[in-house]
């Protein structure tokens, strides 16, 4: 049980944490204005030079592996409504690792939206 | 300009909200085509990865994820990570419609609930500025 519990909450963790990464990766490079497909390119080029992203992509590869080991003993049934706790990590994460400005209004909306998933992931046919 | 940004926010959302759930449709469906798969030799493994890159389903579905990975990457680089993600969660919402209208399966209450609850979760969070930060260092 211990174990479980431990590794759902890894997966959390390091899914959430990951796209933390990406986003603060992002805005270290700033606004981007242009969608040509040449300055696409050059985002690209860019952000793969930022070590936020790579840490991004390694965290997220690993909660993707970590889920994929969950899942071979534990029911997809207790396994998604815990993920759904992402999206309070992820406005946790915000606020501390991103500065970002969660209002009431917005912890509402993020209450609900995790509540919601977990509704719609339990009320499979 | 405000204005500008939550557009151009709102574009994006709806652009991962398209994009993710069909690479994942189009991925299972040209996996479910290629069959079960064994893995008893490491010549099973090309094989199988030629099979696979010889499926029109999950070339879509590839280019579906890279779509949604870039627009989501691009999103970020203007707008709140807590304004993005609980926003683009009414993908479960739009997947429970299209399934209902589209594939005429069936959606039980308790899974409508969770879509209304998802929507008036989403509606709170686009109260909110898109963007509460400035460019990182």
């Amino acid at each position: 049980m211990m174990r479980e519990i431990t590794l759902l909450l890894f997966v959390v963790c390091a899914g959430t944490g990951g796209e933390l990464c990406i986003s603060r990766a992002m805005k270290t490079i700033g606004e981007i204005r242009s969608f040509s497909p040449a300055s696409l390119v050059y985002v690209i080029l860019r952000v793969i030079r930022v070590k936020w992203m790579w840490l991004g992509i390694g965290l997220e590869a690993t909660a993707f592996f970590s889920l994929l080991w969950v899942l071979s003993f534990v029911n997809v049934s207790e396994v998604v409504p815990v993920t759904s706790l992402s999206y309070a990590a992820g406005a946790l994460g915000g606020k501390v690792f991103l500065r970002e400005q969660v209002t009431r209004e917005r912890w509402t909306g993020i209450v609900l939206v995790s509540l919601g998933v977990v509704l719609v992931l339990v009320g499979r046919v | 300009m405000k204005s500008h940004l939550r557009f151009k926010t709102y574009v994006a959302i709806l652009i991962m909200i398209i994009f993710g759930p069909l690479g994942n449709v189009l991925l299972g469906k040209g996996m479910r085509r290629i069959g079960v798969i064994n893995f008893r030799s490491p010549a099973d493994i090309i094989h199988v990865l030629i099979v696979v890159f010889h499926t029109g389903a999950i070339w879509l579905g590839i280019a579906s994820l890279l779509t949604f990975f870039l627009t989501y990457m691009l999103v970020l680089s203007w707008a709140d990570y807590t304004f993005v993600q609980p926003s683009s969660s009414i993908a479960y919402g739009m997947v429970a419609l299209l399934s209902h209208f589209l594939l005429r399966e069936v959606i039980t209450p308790i899974r409508w609930l969770g879509v209304l609850v998802i929507s008036l979760g989403v509606l709170i969070v686009s109260w909110t500025p898109p963007r509460t930060t400035g460019r990182a260092e």
